[in-house]
C-alpha cells in the first residue's frame, strides 16, 4: 500500500509520520503518533468526540483526511494544559461536574477552546451554538456551558494560565 | 425473610454522616484523567501488531443460511483469519445462565438461522479496519428469507413464525409452567363487578437505544503464560468474563480482564458479546486482536431498552378509591432473552405501583420477535410500566372527575399497608412526594389532600392479605395449541407447530416421559442438547423479589384462605416431577420441531 | 485500497476525473472528488464508498466569494462557515449556518452540498429557491434544476454557484428537525417572496429533504404567483404540495410523517413572511 509522509506541529511539537490512503486523521493521531485524547464515537463527523484545532479552526479529526493536515498545526486536549498547569477551562470542567464518563470531554474542551479563541465574553446561547456539534450522554450539557462562562470568566479575568 | 440493613458502622471512618452533597458540584476521582484526555478507555492502549475482527451480518429479520462463501474474502491482502460458528468452542448461551435463570438460546457467531437483522453468522480478522471491512464486504452469503414477526401480539398469535427455537412458543417459560409471570392479590373480576367505575388504556413505548459516546469494543491480547488480558467497554467485568469463560469453553482463571472507564453505558454494556469475540480472534491468531462496534453497528445490534405494551384495566369505587387492578403486559425481548426475562420479572415486583389496591392480577409476557434483543438500560422493568401506570392515574382520575395529585394521594400506599407482592410496605413518601411537588408547582391541592401522610393510616385492615384467586392460565404452549388440533408427536411436523401441543394443563404431572423417535438426518444425538435442568424457581440472586412464592399461583393456592377458582383449578404445588419432565420433552419436542441452530 | 490524488488546479482535477471516465461522485472508475471530507471521508471510514480513488484539489480559486454581475459567485470550495460569514453572502447566513455544528461549518463546502443525498442538502435548497446556476470547471452554467435532475451523471467539476442577489427580506428559510440546537433536517423550506405592485411575481418555493434532491414546489409557487400573502391563498399552496414532493423514510421521519407536516411547515413559514 502506498503510504504518504505528512508532518505536522502536534500540540507545538514537529511531527512526521507515514499514513496510509484514506487514513483520516483521528486514526493517524491515535494509533499513528499515540495521543490518545481525541475519541471515537462515531466515525461520521456526528458526535464531536474528536474535536481538534487544525491552524485554530475546530474540525473533526475522524473525518478530516490525514494527508490534508501535511504542514499544519493541530492541537489536542493533550495539549491544553501547560505542564502540571491546567487551562481555565480544565479547572472549570473539574470544578463544576462538567464531565461523567468523561468520553466526550476532549472533544468538548476543543470546541469550548474554539470558542473562547474567538469569543471571550460569549452569551450563553453562543456557548450553546458552539457545542451543538458535540454530544455528552450523562451530564445533560448545563454544567458543561455553566463550566465554559466560568472558564471565560476566568480568562478575562487574567487567571494564571 | 431477609432484610437489606445498612451497616453504617463499617464505614464510620470512610464516610461522614452528613452527606450534603445533593445540589452542588463535587469533585470528581477520576476527573483530572478526563479534563486532560489522559483517562484510559478500553481502546486507549496500543499494542504491536494489532488485528482488527468484524463480523458479516444479516440484512434479514428472519432468515437460514443456506451457504456462505468466503473463498474470496480469504484470499484478499491483510486477511488473517475468517471466523465461523464451529470456531466457538460452546456457541450457545443465554446471559443470565450465570445465575441459573433460562436455558442458553444464542449463539455467539450463528451457524444457521438468523431471528434479526444484524445478527452475526461470519467474522474477518485482518491487519487494518480497511482490510476488514472490504473482506466482510467480499463474503457471499446465500440466505433463504423466512417470515419474521416484529410485533408482540403478532408474535403471541397461534400461528406465528418461530422466532427462538428454543422457545417456539415466542414467549419465554416461567417456572417451567408459565408462558407469562404472574402476579394473583386478592380477586380482580369479584372487584370488578361491584366497581363503579372501570377505566381501560393501552401504552406503549418504543425501544430505547442507550446511545453510549463509546461504542462497545474489546482488545485481547494474548499473554506470554497462557493466559488472555481482555481490555474492554464492558459494565459488568466479571460478568462479561464468566461469559467468555462458558462460551470459549475456558477457565476462567485464563481470563484477566481489565476495565472499568466505560465512555458512558447506560445499561447498554453488559450482553459481554464483545469479549468473548476479541478473545476468541486472539486464541485463534495468537495476536492482539480488536472487536470494536461502529456506530451504525452500536444502533443496529447493540441491544436497547425493549418496547413494552400494557394494558391496564382500574375498577374505582364511588369515592375514587381503586379497587381492583388488571394489567397485561408484553416486554418485546426481540429475538433472544439476553435480561429481557428479567426485566418482566422485575415488573410484576413493581405492580401495581406505589399504591394501595386490594385486588391486583398481572399477566405479564416476555416475547421473542425479528428486532434486535433488548437488555438492561436504566431502570428496566420499571421505567416503562411506570409511564403506563403514571398515564393511568391521570386518566382514572379525569374518569372519576378527581384532580390527578389528589387522586394518587388517595390512592397512595402508606406505612403498614400490605402491597401486591406480600411485603408491608415501609418508609413509603408518595404522599409527601405529591405535596411537595404541587407546592413547586403552583398545583392547588385542597385540605384533605394537604392533610394526608404516609405515617398514618396505613395498616391494619390495608395490612391482610385478600382472599386471592387463581388460575392455572397461560400453561406453556396452550396457545399454540389452541390453534393447532391435537397431533401425535412427530418430527416431521411443519414449522411452527408444536408437539407440545398435545400436552393437556391437567396430565402435565402425570405426563410419562416419551422416548421420541427421530427421523435420519435430524442431527447429532439427543443427549448432546439437554441442558442442565432449571432450578424448581429461579435463584432469588435474579433480583430482590422472590419470583415463586409471593407470585407464582402454586405458592398462592398454597395459602390457607385461597380457594381455587371454579373454571381453573389450581396447579398442584410443585410438581417437581412432571415439571422435570415437561422441561425434558420441551426440550426434546423443540428439537423434534426440526428448528434447532445448529 | 484508496489512494488520494491531490491537483494545483481544478481544471487538472476535472481533466483527470474525466480521464477516468466519472463524474463528480463515483463512476465506472470509481474516482470521487473530495471538498471538505464530511460526506466522502465518512464513506471512506465505513467502507461502503463505491470509489478507490479520491481527487482533491489546492486551488485558491475555489475558495472565493465576490461580486459577479448582478449577482455574487461563491467557490465550491467555500466552506458553510465562510459563507455564513461573508459580506457577500449575508443572505445566506441563515441557511449555511443550519448545516452542522462549528466543526461541520468550517469543514463542509458548497460543492459536497450540492452533491449531499437527503436529508442533507439545507444550503442547496436556498440556492435553489434563489434561481442560482452552478458554474463548471468548462465555464459553463446550468440553472440548479437541471443540475439537479442529472446529478448522479458524468461531467466536469463544479466550480462553483453564481446567485443573483434577491432583495433584502425577500428569501425567507425554515429548518424543521427534532433536536435543537443542532438536528439534521426532516425538511428544509427556502421561500422567495418578491412583490410587485403588491402582487407576488416570480415565487419560488424549495424544499430540501423531501426527495432525492433539493425540490421546487410549482404547484404551491403557481398557488401563490400573481396574488398575495391571504390565509385562503397559504392554505390553498399548502394543500398542493403533495404533487411535488417525494420524501423517503430515514431514522429521523417517515415519508408519510414528510408529506403530513409539510403543508403546516410552509404555511407556518408563509404566515410568517406576511407578518414580517
Amino acid at each position: 500500500m502506498t503510504k504518504t509522509a505528512v508532518t505536522f506541529r502536534l500540540n507545538g511539537a514537529e511531527t512526521a509520520i507515514f499514513v496510509d490512503g484514506g487514513q483520516n486523521l483521528l486514526d493517524v493521531l491515535r494509533r499513528g503518533v499515540g495521543d490518545l485524547s481525541p475519541k471515537y464515537g462515531c466515525g461520521q463527523g456526528g458526535c464531536g468526540g474528536c474535536s481538534v484545532l487544525v491552524d485554530g479552526t475546530l474540525r473533526l479529526a475522524c473525518i478530516t483526511l490525514a494527508e490534508s493536515v501535511d504542514g499544519a498545526s493541530v492541537e489536542t486536549a493533550a495539549g491544553l494544559a501547560d505542564g502540571p498547569r491546567l487551562h481555565p477551562l480544565q479547572k472549570a470542567f473539574m470544578e463544576g461536574f462538567a464531565a461523567q464518563c468523561g468520553y466526550c470531554t476532549p472533544g468538548m474542551l476543543m470546541a469550548a477552546r474554539a470558542l473562547l479563541d474567538a469569543n471571550p465574553d460569549p452569551a450563553r446561547e453562543e456557548v450553546v451554538e458552539a457545542i451543538s456539534g458535540n454530544l455528552c450522554r450523562c451530564t445533560g450539557y448545563e454544567p458543561i456551558i455553566d463550566a465554559i462562562l466560568a472558564a471565560a470568566a476566568d480568562l478575562r479575568g487574567g487567571a494564571a494560565r | 425473610m431477609t432484610t437489606f440493613e445498612m451497616r453504617k458502622e463499617y464505614f464510620a471512618d470512610e464516610r461522614p454522616e452528613d452527606l450534603k452533597e445533593i445540589g452542588r458540584p463535587t469533585i470528581r476521582q477520576d476527573i483530572l484523567g478526563h479534563v486532560t484526555g489522559r483517562s484510559r478507555f478500553y481502546d486507549d492502549h496500543l499494542f504491536d501488531g494489532l488485528l482488527h475482527m468484524r463480523c458479516v451480518r444479516s440484512p434479514h429479520h428472519h432468515a437460514r443460511v443456506r451457504a456462505i462463501d468466503a473463498s474470496a474474502a480469504e484470499a484478499m491482502p491483510g486477511v488473517r483469519r475468517i471466523v465461523r460458528s464451529g470456531d466457538v468452542p460452546k456457541n450457545l448461551n443465554t446471559l443470565l445462565s450465570l445465575l441459573g435463570f433460562g436455558r442458553d438460546d444464542e449463539p455467539l457467531i450463528t451457524p444457521e438461522t438468523v431471528g434479526y437483522r444484524g445478527e452475526p453468522v461470519l467474522a474477518v480478522i485482518a491487519e487494518t479496519e480497511a482490510a476488514a471491512r472490504a473482506a466482510v464486504r467480499a463474503v457471499r452469503v446465500d440466505w433463504d428469507v423466512l417470515p419474521h414477526v416484529l410485533d408482540v401480539e403478532a408474535a403471541l398469535a397461534p400461528d406465528a413464525p418461530i422466532v427462538n427455537s428454543e422457545y417456539p412458543n415466542n414467549s419465554f417459560d416461567y417456572h417451567d409452567r408459565y408462558d407469562h409471570q404472574k402476579l394473583r392479590f386478592g380477586d380482580v373480576d369479584r372487584a370488578f363487578q361491584g366497581a363503579e367505575r372501570i377505566v381501560e388504556g393501552r401504552y406503549r413505548m418504543s425501544p430505547i437505544e442507550q446511545a453510549p459516546m463509546e461504542t462497545c469494543g474489546a482488545i485481547a491480547v494474548p499473554e506470554s503464560n497462557d493466559r488472555f488480558t481482555c481490555h474492554t467497554s464492558t459494565q459488568a467485568l466479571f460478568f462479561s468474563l464468566a461469559t467468555t469463560a462458558k462460551l470459549l469453553d475456558l477457565p476462567s482463571a485464563k481470563l484477566h480482564f481489565i476495565g472499568g472507564t466505560v465512555g458512558g453505558g447506560f445499561g447498554g454494556k453488559v450482553d459481554s458479546v464483545v469479549e468473548p469475540m476479541s478473545v476468541l480472534g486472539a486464541q485463534l491468531t495468537g495476536r492482539p486482536v480488536k472487536f470494536m462496534w461502529d456506530r451504525e453497528e452500536e444502533m443496529q445490534v447493540g441491544a436497547p431498552r425493549g418496547a413494552e405494551m400494557w394494558d391496564i384495566r382500574d375498577g374505582l369505587d364511588r369515592d375514587g378509591r381503586i379497587i381492583a387492578r388488571r394489567f397485561t403486559g408484553y416486554f418485546d425481548a426481540g429475538a433472544y432473552t439476553r435480561l429481557s426475562s428479567y426485566a418482566v420479572v422485575k415488573a410484576v415486583g413493581h405492580l401495581p405501583g406505589p399504591y394501595t389496591i386490594p385486588n391486583v392480577a398481572a399477566n405479564v409476557y416476555c416475547v421473542f420477535t425479528n428486532r434486535t434483543p433488548a437488555t438492561a438500560m436504566r431502570g428496566f422493568g420499571i421505567t416503562g410500566v411506570d409511564f403506563a401506570i403514571e398515564c393511568q392515574m391521570d386518566r382514572a382520575a379525569e374518569a372519576a372527575g378527581l384532580d390527578p395529585v389528589a387522586f394518587r394521594i388517595l390512592n397512595a400506599y402508606r406505612d403498614g399497608d400490605m402491597k401486591a407482592h406480600r411485603r408491608l410496605a415501609k418508609n413509603t413518601a408518595l404522599i409527601e412526594c405529591c405535596q411537595v411537588a404541587a407546592e413547586k408547582a403552583g398545583w392547588p391541592l385542597d385540605g384533605t389532600a394537604l392533610s394526608q401522610s404516609s405515617l398514618s393510616g396505613g395498616g391494619g385492615a390495608r395490612a391482610s392479605v385478600p382472599e386471592t384467586a387463581t388460575d392455572g392460565e397461560g400453561r406453556i404452549g396452550e396457545r399454540r395449541r389452541r390453534a393447532l388440533p391435537a397431533e401425535p408427536l412427530a418430527g416431521s411436523g411443519p414449522r411452527g407447530r408444536l408437539p407440545e401441543g398435545t400436552i393437556r394443563g391437567s396430565d402435565v404431572a402425570a405426563a410419562p416421559p416419551q422416548r421420541m423417535d427421530m427421523g435420519p438426518g435430524s442431527g447429532p444425538d439427543l443427549e448432546s442438547f439437554v441442558v442442565p435442568p432449571l432450578p424448581a424457581a429461579p435463584s432469588p440472586a435474579t433480583g430482590p423479589v422472590p419470583h415463586q412464592p409471593p407470585i407464582a399461583p402454586s405458592t398462592a393456592a398454597s395459602s390457607p384462605a385461597a380457594p381455587a377458582t371454579p373454571t381453573a383449578p389450581a396447579t398442584p404445588a410443585t410438581p417437581a416431577a412432571g415439571d422435570s419432565m415437561l422441561a425434558a420433552r420441551l426440550r426434546r419436542s423443540r428439537f423434534l420441531a426440526g428448528t434447532r441452530r445448529r | 485500497m484508496i489512494t488520494v490524488e491531490t491537483f494545483d488546479t481544478l481544471a487538472a482535477a476535472s481533466s483527470a476525473m474525466a480521464g477516468a471516465g466519472s463524474g463528480n461522485r463515483a463512476g465506472a472508475g470509481g474516482s470521487c472528488y473530495m471538498g471538505g471530507g464530511t460526506l466522502v471521508m465518512r464513506a471512506v471510514n465505513y467502507g461502503d464508498g463505491d470509489f478507490s480513488r479520491i481527487l482533491r484539489s489546492r486551488d485558491p480559486a475555489l475558495l472565493r466569494i465576490e461580486p459577479d454581475g448582478g449577482g455574487v459567485f461563491i467557490g465550491a470550495g467555500a466552506t458553510m462557515a465562510a459563507i455564513a460569514g461573508h459580506r457577500e453572502t449575508a443572505f445566506l447566513a441563515e441557511a449555511a449556518t443550519a448545516v452542522g455544528g462549528p466543526a461541520i461549518r468550517n469543514m463542509a463546502t458548497l460543492g459536497g452540498n450540492l452533491f449531499a443525498p437527503p436529508p442533507y442538502g439545507d444550503l442547496s435548497t436556498a440556492l435553489l429557491a434563489l434561481d442560482a446556476r452552478v458554474r463548471t470547471a468548462d465555464g459553463q452554467e446550468t440553472p440548479m434544476e437541471s443540475f439537479f435532475a442529472r446529478r448522479r451523471m458524468t461531467g466536469p467539476l463544479v466550480a462553483g454557484v453564481t446567485v443573483p442577489r434577491p432583495e433584502p427580506g425577500v428569501l425567507r428559510f425554515r429548518k424543521v428537525t427534532r433536536v435543537r440546537p443542532k438536528g439534521v433536517s426532516v425538511m428544509a423550506i427556502a421561500v422567495r417572496l418578491p412583490f410587485r405592485s403588491g402582487r407576488l411575481a416570480g415565487v419560488r418555493i424549495a424544499f430540501g429533504a423531501m426527495g432525492p434532491t433539493p425540490v421546487r414546489a410549482k404547484s404551491a409557487e403557481s398557488a401563490l404567483e400573481g396574488g398575495g400573502l391571504e390565509d385562503a391563498r397559504i392554505a390553498r399552496a399548502a394543500e398542493t404540495l403533495a404533487h411535488d414532493l417525494a420524501p423517503a423514510d430515514d431514522a429521523l421521519a417517515s415519508a408519510w410523517y414528510r408529506q403530513a407536516v409539510a403543508p403546516v411547515h410552509l404555511a407556518r413559514l408563509l404566515r410568517s413572511a406576511r407578518e414580517g
